[in-house]
Parts: structure tokens; C-alpha cells; sequence
């Protein structure tokens, strides 16, 4: 792989950039219209009639995922937050309430589950989350800092720009998923059956997909890397709580009936529940559908609503102000 | 549990699931489970294959405990409020005949020579012997106040009788049908269960929270069981129901309100696990191979059943109100 990397100068590690700048007349250009003619980039005429071939859409993806996965290796720091915090909640917040919740047998399970067994896919899910924001977080970062002015050099559409990134970050933090399942079978009375596992990959991509895409989706509407914080607080927070990662959903109907609906209305509610459902080998149809067309939506409108002119370039917002 | 105790026990039980899990599935396994619904004055008959409920059968008023025949082709169930215990022939599930068993029966035992019914008469305090041949009382022995849990042992020389109030063990010598002997437990006895060679006798105390494990030969209790469970209240932690394994490796308790079953190293007595099931857990029975234990959980009115080798819970099935009794068929 990294051979292949280094002939088409895709990558360049720990330095950022995805795609070499090939043209850089026109940093704030649409990369649609004046495309570098950079052969050895795709591999295919890239001249006024461009197109590229699937090598270099392969190229791209693989560019785009080394780099998050460098930036993950390098951030160290990073991966460990993201496994101590579900961690605490596990093995701090859930024994509290270790017996407390075995009254009721819900679907998936058969039987009577502790508590920490019911929180762990919303653990899980939670991973997601936070990376899927903090995915979009760097993508402001990126701006700011002129990474992403390289990375739509690409004469690829932007569309599979955005998709390889998502996708990258799914991967990366699916990583982090397993290590945590890992730590939670070891640490607490959670086992689902081993074949659960593997059932569960799929469920967890889809939903990190999901979680990156409205992380995209967020990320197109700020405009500076300190107002992102503001947006975690209410995006993170109301989402994982507002859903039945924490408590189900028959118990939260018990509190109140619009408690109940908004955690139906939250996608989240069904990532976690698809995820829940497949780590026991089970598909929930509903969660699926529900989980696959908001990724639809909120990919959609991320690649809608990207504004190429004010990602390239940090200086022309700045002076919008 | 310690995270390395824990490892350790997840580790060497992955391990042995793959090989242990097929050996088991291929068990024994086309037994049918009668539960006495004490609520809903019915029987459910559940499938072990399907784990489903299959039937449900009407009987007398507050069926509790129930037993099979020697040979496996009747059922005994006390049905306290209609004072009797009735016979169900399980060929056409009818009730066949009624047995004079004294007022409010709640626990009994069949003596192993399967002619000899030994049926505790809770308000009466008294244990009525009664032959399921001739439907006749043969003798009714004085014991102390509410008498409740029954037990033979397994060379049919003792029957023993566990008396509420009393706090006592009473010990009748089959062959004379008197009280011989009485042994004091912790406070409120309610089961009593020999091991597979008749040299041990576990007695649970309801109140007490604790299982006297008593040497059959001197009738002293050489060792006594104590429980804790991680996030339940102590006086929660109420044994009922005892379940001890063939192979003498594990004993189980059901500990009422504490929702658990409490798994015990039967040769160390140390409290390896608990398992959690329904509310209210009160008695427990295996199936032929002993491959699963199946229990009763009152109030949440299901029967959990756990796989004996990986010490899990793997369904709770809804049956009646108020499950109380099991006999498993074969």
C-alpha cells in the first residue's frame, strides 16, 4: 500500500495534505472547472475533458484514509480520551445502577440484562459520536489552517472527496469501537455472542457514516473553529441523551410522552438500537431504514451545502466578518 | 469481581464454549417443563427444545408445588386451596384422581419407593403421609408451626420437614413415620435438599439469609452459606429454592427478592456467581442431563433458564401469574 502511495504523490505523511496542489494559480478555484494536468496524480488525461479512472478514486480513498489514520497514530492522547470516556460511564455510572434496571426484557434480549449490558451499545455509539464531531471539528481545523485548500485540489468530484473522509473516519473509529468492546467484556458482566461481533461491524460503520455526515453537515455551517464548542454542547450532549442509549425507551415514556417522542425523532435513538439489535445477531428493519436514509440526508445535504470557496480559503471569511 | 478474576473467568470460559457448547446443544434435550401457576390456577407446559410455552392446563384453586410420578407418567400437585393434591395423568392431561392431603398443602415429597406421598400441612403443622395407590392417609405426624419445605433422602430413610415459625429441621425416620430429631436453623426455613449420596442435607432460611449445610450422620450443621450481592440490599437477600448438581460441583440458591440465583462451588462452598433472573425467584429445577436449570420468578411471573456449563442466563419465558412450582418430563 505504501509503495502505491508514494509513486502517485497522494499522501505525504504527518504533513497533511491528501493530493499534491497541483495547480496553485487557482487556490480558490472550483477544481471542476480548471483542472491541474498532473498526470501522474490519476493516472488518466486530465485535461479540459477529465475523467478519472477507478485507480484514482482507489488512490484518493487511500490518501484520504492514511491521513486520518496518521493523525490518529499521532494523537495518542486522542484515542485514550475516546476510550476513557465510555470506560467511566461503563464502570462508574452503570454500577450504580447495576441492578437496578432488570425488570423488563426488551428486545433484543431474552432474558433479564444489568445495566451496564443495556449501556454498552450506547457506549459504543457514543465513540461514534464524538468522533464523527470531532471529524467535522478538524474539517474546520482544515480550513483554517489551509489543508483543505490542498485537499480540493483534487480533480476528483468533491462529492467522493467528502465521502472518502467520511468513510476514513468510520474505519479509524471503529478501532476505537472494538477496543472498547474489548475493555467492556473484560471489565464488566457484558458478553453478547461472539458472532455478535462480527454482526455488529456493519451497524457500526453505517452509524459512524452516519454520525460523520451530520458532523459534515454541521461543519458547512461554522464558520470558525471557536464556535464549534458551543455546537458540541448542543449537538453531543442532546443526542446521546435524548435517545435510548441510556435508559430505554419504555422508561423514558414512564418520565414523559414527549421525552419518549423526541428520543423517536432522534437518529441517534436508532444507530443505537441498530447497533444494540446486531450485537446480538439480530437486524432491526426499522433502525436500519431509519438509520440509512438519515445518512442519505445529511450526506446529501453536507455535499450540498459545502461551499468550496469558503472552505479553500480561511482569509476570505475572515474578511467577511 | 476483580477485573483480573473477571478476565480470568471470561478468558477460560471462551475457551471452553465452542467445544462445551456443541456437546451441550446435542443433549438430552427434548424435555418438557410443567410450572404450577399459583395465581392463575393452571399448569404451563414448556418446551426445553423451543423454549416456548406449548400448553397451559387448568387445575385446583393455588396450585404450588407439583412432582412426578417414578416413572413419569403422573403428575402430584398441591393445589393448597382446594386442601387436596391432585393427579394429573400426563398421557391426557386430565386429572385423574384427588388425594386427602390435609388442609393447605404446599410442599410434598414421593418417597423413592413411589407409593408414599409426604405432604406439609401449613396451618396444621403437620405432615401427612399418604399412599397414592390406595388414596388413603397412612399416618400424620406432629411437627412444629407452618411447616413447609419437604425432602427425602435418596436411600428413602429420612424425610425431612422444615417448620417456618419453629425455625427447626425435623427429621422422620420413614420406616416408623415419627419425629426423631430436630435441628435448628437460622430463622424461617423453607427448603431442604440432600446431595447425591445422602451425606449432606442444605437448608435455606428465608429470613435469615443464609443455607445450613448439615451432615446427615450427626445432624449438625457443618457449614453455613452467607450472600452478597453487589447493589442489592441485604435483607433482599432472602434463599428459597436449592438445586445441587449430580456431579457434586455445583449448588444453586434462589434468593428470592434479590432477583439472583446464587451459583456455589459445592465441594468449597464459595459463592462463585450471580446469576441474574426474574422477580422474585423461588424454586429451581435441572433438566434430565442437566445441562440447564430452569427457575421460577413470582412476580415477574417467567421462568428463567440458564445453561448450567457457561453459568448464563440465556431466556426468560412468560408463563402464568405467579409460577411457584417445576417438575421436569423427560
Amino acid at each position: 500500500m505504501n509503495t502505491r502511495i508514494s509513486a502517485a504523490p497522494a499522501a505525504v505523511p504527518g504533513t497533511g495534505p491528501v493530493t499534491e496542489p497541483a495547480s496553485r494559480e487557482h487556490p480558490n478555484g472550483d477544481h471542476r472547472q480548471d483542472q491541474p494536468s498532473d498526470s501522474r496524480l490519476v493516472g488518466t488525461d486530465v485535461g479540459t475533458g477529465f475523467t478519472a479512472g477507478l485507480p484514482a478514486y482507489g488512490h484518493c480513498f487511500v490518501g484520504i484514509l492514511m491521513r486520518e489514520y496518521l493523525r490518529f497514530v499521532q494523537q495518542r492522547s486522542r484515542f485514550l480520551s475516546s476510550l476513557v470516556r465510555p470506560l467511566l460511564w461503563l464502570v462508574v455510572f452503570a454500577s450504580g445502577f447495576r441492578a437496578a434496571l432488570g425488570v423488563a426484557i426488551i428486545p433484543p434480549y431474552e432474558t433479564y440484562i444489568t445495566y451496564e449490558t443495556y449501556i454498552a451499545p450506547g457506549l459504543c455509539c457514543m465513540i461514534l459520536l464524538f468522533n464523527g464531531m470531532q471529524s467535522s471539528l478538524s474539517m474546520v481545523y482544515d480550513r483554517e489552517m489551509g489543508s483543505m485548500r490542498v485537499l480540493l485540489m483534487s480533480p476528483l468530484p468533491r462529492s467522493w472527496l467528502l465521502l472518502c473522509k467520511l468513510m476514513a473516519i468510520g474505519l479509524i473509529s471503529l478501532t476505537q469501537v472494538y477496543a472498547f468492546l474489548a475493555l467492556a467484556w473484560l471489565s464488566v458482566d457484558f458478553d453478547p455472542p461472539l458472532l455478535g461481533y462480527i454482526t455488529a461491524l456493519p451497524a457500526l460503520f453505517l452509524t459512524a457514516l452516519l454520525l460523520g455526515a451530520i458532523g459534515l453537515f454541521l461543519s458547512t455551517h461554522i464558520r470558525q473553529l471557536e464556535n464549534f464548542a458551543g455546537v458540541m454542547n448542543f449537538v453531543i450532549f442532546p443526542m446521546f441523551f435524548i435517545s435510548s442509549a441510556l435508559y430505554p425507551l419504555w422508561k423514558m415514556r414512564e418520565a414523559s410522552e414527549w421525552l419518549y417522542w423526541l428520543c423517536l425523532a432522534n437518529p441517534f435513538t436508532h444507530a443505537v438500537e441498530l447497533v444494540r439489535h446486531a450485537l446480538y445477531g439480530q437486524l432491526n428493519l426499522l433502525a436500519l431504514a431509519i438509520t440509512a436514509g438519515a445518512t442519505l440526508v445529511f450526506a446529501l445535504l453536507a455535499i450540498l451545502g459545502f461551499n468550496p470557496e469558503r472552505a479553500a480559503g480561511g482569509g476570505k471569511v475572515k474578511g467577511e466578518r | 469481581m476483580s477485573l483480573k478474576h473477571a478476565a480470568r473467568h471470561r478468558l477460560a470460559s471462551c475457551l471452553t464454549l465452542g467445544l462445551l457448547s456443541l456437546g451441550y446443544q446435542s443433549g438430552a434435550q427434548a424435555d418438557v417443563v410443567y410450572v404450577s401457576n399459583e395465581k392463575d390456577d393452571t399448569l404451563s407446559l414448556i418446551d426445553l427444545d423451543s423454549l416456548e410455552v406449548i400448553n397451559t392446563f387448568d387445575v385446583g384453586q393455588r396450585p404450588r408445588g407439583i412432582t412426578l410420578s417414578g416413572d413419569g407418567s403422573k403428575l402430584y400437585i398441591c393445589a393448597s386451596d382446594s386442601d387436596t393434591v391432585q393427579v394429573m395423568d400426563l398421557a391426557t392431561h386430565r386429572i385423574i384422581a384427588s388425594l386427602p392431603s390435609g388442609e393447605d398443602p404446599e410442599q410434598f415429597v414421593l418417597h423413592p419407593n413411589d407409593q408414599l406421598l409426604y405432604v406439609a400441612n401449613e396451618d396444621d403443622a403437620l405432615v401427612t403421609v399418604v399412599d397414592v395407590n390406595s388414596h388413603e392417609v397412612v399416618a400424620q405426624i406432629d411437627v412444629g408451626v407452618e411447616p413447609e419445605g419437604m425432602a427425602v433422602s435418596p436411600d428413602g430413610k429420612w424425610v425431612i420437614n422444615t417448620s417456618e415459625t419453629t425455625n427447626m429441621l425435623h427429621w422422620i425416620d420413614t420406616a416408623t413415620n415419627e419425629l426423631v430429631d430436630n435441628t435448628l436453623v437460622d430463622q424461617r426455613p423453607r427448603y431442604v435438599e440432600f446431595n447425591q449420596d445422602g451425606s449432606l442435607l442444605w437448608a435455606s432460611s428465608e429470613i435469615g439469609g443464609t443455607v445450613a449445610v448439615v451432615d446427615v450422620s450427626t445432624r449438625q450443621i457443618v457449614h453455613r452459606l452467607n450472600f452478597e450481592i453487589r447493589g442489592v440490599h441485604r435483607d433482599k437477600i432472602q434463599p428459597v429454592g436449592i438445586k445441587l448438581s449430580k456431579d457434586g460441583r455445583y449448588g444453586f440458591v434462589a434468593l428470592g427478592p434479590a432477583n439472583h440465583i446464587a451459583v456455589v462451588d459445592a465441594k468449597t462452598y464459595e459463592v462463585l456467581d450471580y446469576l441474574l433472573v426474574g422477580r422474585r425467584v423461588w424454586h429451581l429445577a435441572f433438566n434430565s442431563d442437566e445441562s440447564r436449570l430452569l427457575s421460577t420468578n413470582g412476580i415477574s411471573g417467567d421462568v428463567s433458564v440458564i445453561d448450567v456449563d457457561k453459568l448464563k442466563v440465556i431466556k426468560s419465558i412468560k408463563v402464568g401469574r405467579y409460577p411457584w412450582g417445576l417438575a421436569v418430563k423427560p
